[in-house]
């Protein structure tokens, strides 16, 4: 695994293939939408999907954790499915999650789809968090931002063209003033970078970097069209997933 | 041979008819109280011997409730039977009440049917299965003296097929003493079809009857009288002759073999319509009013011509045709003779046809078909057994009509015959998953769907889970699918969603025979607009759906190994394998030619094998999974009856080692877990079995719904839990997909120390035809992070590791040709812009229906 440095606002991050943003001068770990217990969440609705989502997606977060061992780990929102996520959560992946969490400044801030702090976890839950010249919050903000924004919500994905025709991964998306993770949950799809709810947040071009399996592969986009998003765009980007 | 009773003695008699053998064969059968199979050529009044029996009872015997009901794949011909059946009814002044019910019966006349059931029900599978969903269900079919199953051979063997094998099973036991009749077109083996058909799953209770022949076919090849085309599957050279002949014959079905194809035909038929024939396009995709339009145009005699796909294979009997075309080669014999037989509808004429084959491959296939035709050779796939997943829609249905004890239930589902060797561990296992998963992980119990009482019997938990069923019932999983709309005018049929995420407004594309502006994506469908005059895509259909097997390849293969044979074959076809011989080699009777070649920026492996494409579609895993581990970076391959072809993004430099049998020996579990061919499957049986949403209550269905990645489902489910029952159903289905490892090493110990490598600078001429398949089949491995890498290399080399944010790549990828020759494919952005199309003439509203 090796992860792509990526110089924002004067500060160094890196960007992790496995989805995740480290902050080494902060020891900070900040991972995108969890969306844990989507599975369950379905289940409820008559759809019995596999139940193993959250242990997935908590397996991976094991690893990164272990690979960078934060002193803080920042989830961007979403990282329930639902309110009642995590009131539903098996009791080992609830035992496993405190575990992963012991030690660590947890930060859950808040997105559309776990408005409310998750219960009987540690960790503070927030609306956005500011350190230093870096905010994190779950969805990014149209218009100019400052300080520089770090975000979820969108599930980005793109496609680099190769002479084989395209390759489509998950991606991170940056600019100079901002950047914006993949979803982690094991169940989350994504919304492509040129989609304008995506594009017409970075109205000068970015960067993306797509998710390999051991690095980030990354290319320049050109400009997106800044268009009004079609109404219930929200949803499109979640529900990709 | 016998004579009918009256009335209907006197009613044959007055339309100058006598009865036929096997109409009394039938009618005998049923006053023995016995079920009979009717297999018959097209033309030969099977509908009628199937009701007869029926009506002569109820005209006997006159009582209200439900007596015969009526089973077909179509819908229309559904509703065509019902008006057909109308004739002997109105004309006899008998007291019977014939009904239709399906998808697209009003609900106030289901209610009434409930509560009042006609004599005659013609209905479809999934209307059945709904019907016996119901709690009154045992009410409704008590009475219920025959079950006629018609076009059966399109159902057997199929997913719909187990779905209504399950219903009858069901009606076995609300009604005994039902007798059943199938109507089934000539077939290769009527044994299975007999099975199917049988109350006990034995084919011995089932009387067959059986119609030999009818007057042979005739059957000719039509090549166009300009140059014959290498590759191509669409066959527009060709129009003009289309065209002439069109001219020349009263009434025309023109067959093509895929949607797209049957908007360029069309198109180009209109193009050069200058006696202005009312020629109209009938494909799956149009809206059922245009479909219901052309037909009723077709049956008033007021149509020169349609332009078809399969959607007019079955069925509607339209008497006046008297020419048929097929356009491309005929994908199987019997295919081609149900085709075929749609013309002249009479059984002691012979059926006119003309083969008209797009490119030179397909002439080869064209002659050895019609030498098979000749021989009366039939082709047709094995049974298989009933899959899980539809088991799973049908306990849930079971359970919404009532409550059942397993052990009952399990004894009345291997009466039906996909299901006789049932398991009851895999029984038990599906219906644990209908309740609440069937998870090792027992974490759904408060959301289980059914329940078990004190005495053991499965109830349904509530109404909401009977809604869902009703929603989702059915076992035709469709890919997302977008309306077409005019501005301001009707919806003129759909497009995968896949083909309008590629446009962009503006783009112009042809559909429903006629020449689209694309505007905009609202919530629901594609808005567009008429002209268009240049750069016109026609969307195509990738789907999920399988290549069709022609079952000619031994035939093929031998044409092409003696030359001595190719007198049968035009000169272009002639010159064409003289070319081959000379830019590469011709396939040799002993050996195994290999040819490698670079195209659109990868490299082509392809191997003529001719065994088959089951067989070759496990060579296929085989193949590509020792190119992995050698390095090439395989890409996909793609397994047609004749050939295997494989692509990497790096030259297969030996490919001995690739075809040595200790291939065998890979450890292809993982290797197949991960390909696009068990993903495909895992989706369309999570689908089925209801894991994934078709429709759902109370949520709005829109264009991007919320809907769950099956891929995502796959992955998660085979690391956790990879004996779950549904991973089990998902690598039996593909197992019948693929043929036996022992077959494929006699493949190999033939080829060993016999292989020839023809290294090109280019594809071959024999290879042509290979590489416009359909059917391709994706591999996991290292190939997609090593293209990446490559392109990522590329862009830093360009940009000089410069942030310039802007369209630099496409600078870069600009020269990279993607997948040359292949028409849309929903892979890659903006394929290649079909040829510039300067004099478009949409046909008239009246003909396109819209």
């Amino acid at each position: 695994m090796t992860p792509a440095p990526l110089h924002v606002a004067g500060e160094r991050l890196m960007l992790d293939p496995a989805g995740l943003l480290a902050w080494p001068a902060r020891k900070t770990l900040v991972v995108g939408d969890l969306h844990l217990e989507k599975g369950s969440h379905f289940a409820q609705g008559g759809r019995m999907v596999p139940p193993y989502d959250t242990r997935e997606t908590l397996h991976k977060l094991q690893l990164a954790l272990r690979r960078w061992r934060p002193a803080r780990l920042v989830a961007l929102g979403d990282s329930f499915h639902d309110a009642g996520g995590s009131g539903r959560m098996a009791a080992e992946d609830a035992a496993l999650l405190h575990r992963l969490l012991a030690g660590i400044e947890m930060v859950w801030v808040l997105g559309n789809h776990d408005p409310v702090p998750p219960t009987g976890l540690p960790g503070t839950a927030v609306e956005e968090l500011q350190d230093g010249k870096l905010v994190f919050r779950h969805e990014a903000r149209r218009g100019p931002v400052k300080p520089t924004e770090i975000s979820g919500h969108f599930h980005p994905k793109a496609t680099m063209p190769t002479r084989c025709g395209g390759v489509t991964r998950p991606c991170f998306i940056a600019d100079a003033w901002r950047v914006m993770l993949p979803a982690f949950g094991a169940y989350t799809g994504g919304l492509d970078a040129g989609d304008p709810a995506i594009a017409g947040l970075f109205p000068r071009g970015a960067r993306v970097f797509l998710l390999g399996s051991d690095r980030c592969y990354s290319m320049p986009v050109a400009p997106g069209r800044a268009k009004r998003p079609a109404a219930g765009n929200e949803a499109a980007g979640t529900a990709a997933g | 041979m016998g004579t009918l009773p009256e009335p209907f003695a006197a009613w044959f008699a007055g339309r100058g008819w006598t009865p036929r053998a096997h109409q009394i064969a039938l009618w005998r059968a049923a006053e023995a109280g016995r079920s009979a199979l009717l297999v018959a050529p097209t033309g030969g009044g099977k509908t009628l011997a199937g009701f007869l029996p029926s009506l002569m009872d109820l005209a006997a015997r006159p009582r209200p409730g439900l007596h015969t009901l009526y089973v077909s794949p179509l819908k229309a011909l559904a509703v065509d039977i019902a008006r057909n059946l109308m004739a002997p009814v109105d004309d006899l002044s008998l007291p019977i009440r014939i009904e239709t019910r399906t998808g697209d019966t009003p609900q106030n006349r289901r209610t009434r049917q409930r509560e009042d059931p006609p004599n005659i029900l013609l209905t479809t599978p999934e209307s059945l299965l709904l019907l016996l969903a119901n709690p009154e269900a045992s009410e409704f079919f008590a009475g219920l003296g025959a079950v006629v199953v018609d076009e059966i051979h399109a159902l057997a063997g199929s997913k719909r097929g187990d779905q209504l094998a399950l219903g009858l099973a069901r009606l076995g036991r609300l009604a005994p003493a039902a007798r059943r009749v199938g109507l089934s077109a000539t077939v290769a083996h009527p044994e299975p079809l007999r099975a199917f058909l049988s109350p006990s799953g034995d084919p011995a209770d089932v009387r067959l009857v059986q119609v030999r022949g009818g007057a042979a076919p005739q059957l000719s090849v039509q090549l166009p009288e300009g140059r014959l085309p290498w590759g191509g599957h669409m066959g527009l050279a060709s129009a003009p002759d289309i065209y002439r002949r069109i001219r020349e014959a009263e009434v025309t079905i023109v067959f093509v073999n895929t949607r797209a194809q049957a908007e360029l035909v069309f198109q180009a038929l209109w193009r050069l319509n200058d006696a202005v024939l009312p020629i109209a396009l009938h494909h799956g995709s149009l809206t059922v009013e245009q479909r219901r339009k052309v037909e009723a145009a077709m049956s008033d005699g007021k149509l020169r011509a349609v332009v078809a796909t399969a959607s007019l294979d079955l069925g509607i009997d339209w008497g006046a045709v008297d020419q048929v075309i097929q356009v491309g080669a005929p994908k199987g014999v019997a295919r081609l003779l149900q085709r075929v037989g749609r013309a002249n509808h009479r059984m002691d004429e012979p059926s006119q046809a003309v083969l008209v084959p797009a490119n030179r491959f397909e002439v080869i296939e064209c002659t050895a078909a019609i030498q098979a035709v000749r021989h009366e050779e039939l082709d047709g796939d094995p049974p298989r057994p009933g899959g899980l997943d539809v088991l799973a829609q049908h306990l849930l249905a079971m359970a919404c009509a009532g409550p059942f004890h397993p052990d009952d239930l399990f004894a009345e589902v291997t009466r039906a015959a996909p299901y006789a060797a049932l398991t009851r561990r895999d029984f038990d296992d599906t219906l644990r998953f209908v309740e609440d998963g069937g998870y090792a992980l027992r974490v759904y119990e408060r959301f289980r769907k059914l329940f078990r009482d004190a005495e053991g019997l499965v109830h349904v938990r509530d109404q909401r889970v009977a809604r869902q069923l009703r929603m989702n019932l059915g076992t035709i999983v469709e890919t997302p699918m977008v309306k077409v709309r005019l501005r301001g005018g009707p919806v003129l049929g759909e497009v995968e969603e896949w083909f309008v995420s590629t446009l962009e407004p503006g783009d112009n594309f042809m559909f429903a025979g006629q020449a689209l502006r694309f505007e905009a994506l609202d919530a629901m469908s594609a808005v567009v607009s008429r002209g268009g005059e240049c750069e016109l895509r026609v969307p195509t259909y990738a789907g999920a759906r399988l290549p069709l097997s022609t079952w000619l390849a031994a035939r093929v293969r031998e044409i092409l190994h003696d030359p001595r044979k190719w007198r049968l074959l035009p000169d272009p076809v002639r010159d064409w394998l003289r070319l081959q011989q000379k830019r590469s080699a011709l396939p040799d009777r002993d050996g195994l030619l290999v040819e490698t070649f670079p195209r659109g920026g990868r490299w082509f492996m392809v191997a003529y094998c001719f065994e088959g494409r089951l067989a070759h579609q496990t060579l296929g895993m085989l193949v590509t999974k020792r190119m992995e581990r050698m390095g090439y970076a395989p890409i996909g391959y793609l397994a047609t009856d004749y050939v295997i072809a494989t692509w990497s993004a790096f030259e297969p430099a030996e490919v001995e080692p690739l075809f040595e049998e200790d291939i065998l020996g890979e450890d292809l579990e993982e290797w197949m877990a991960e390909s696009s061919m068990l993903r495909r499957t895992f989706r369309n049986i999570a689908t089925i079995a209801g894991l994934i949403e078709k429709n759902h209550p109370g949520q709005e269905k829109s264009g991007r719904q919320m809907t769950m990645n099956s891929d995502l489902i796959y992955d998660v489910l085979r690391k956790h839990e990879p004996d779950h029952v549904l991973l089990r159903a998902t690598r039996q289905e593909a197992a019948g997909g693929l043929t036996d490892v022992a077959r494929i090493g006699l493949v190999l110990a033939r080829a060993k120390g016999r292989i020839r490598h023809m290294r090109l600078d280019r594809v071959s001429p024999l290879a042509v035809p290979a590489l416009i398949e359909e059917g391709r089949e994706w591999v996991a491995g290292g190939a997609e992070d090593a293209l990446l890498a490559e392109a990522a290399a590329l862009v830093d080399d360009v940009t000089d590791g410069d942030e310039v944010f802007a369209g630099l790549l496409a600078d870069v990828t600009e020269g990279v040709r993607v997948r040359a020759g292949v028409v849309d494919k929903p892979r890659h952005k903006r394929p290649d812009k079909p040829r510039y199309n300067r004099f478009v003439r949409s046909a008239p509203k009246s003909v396109t229906g819209a």
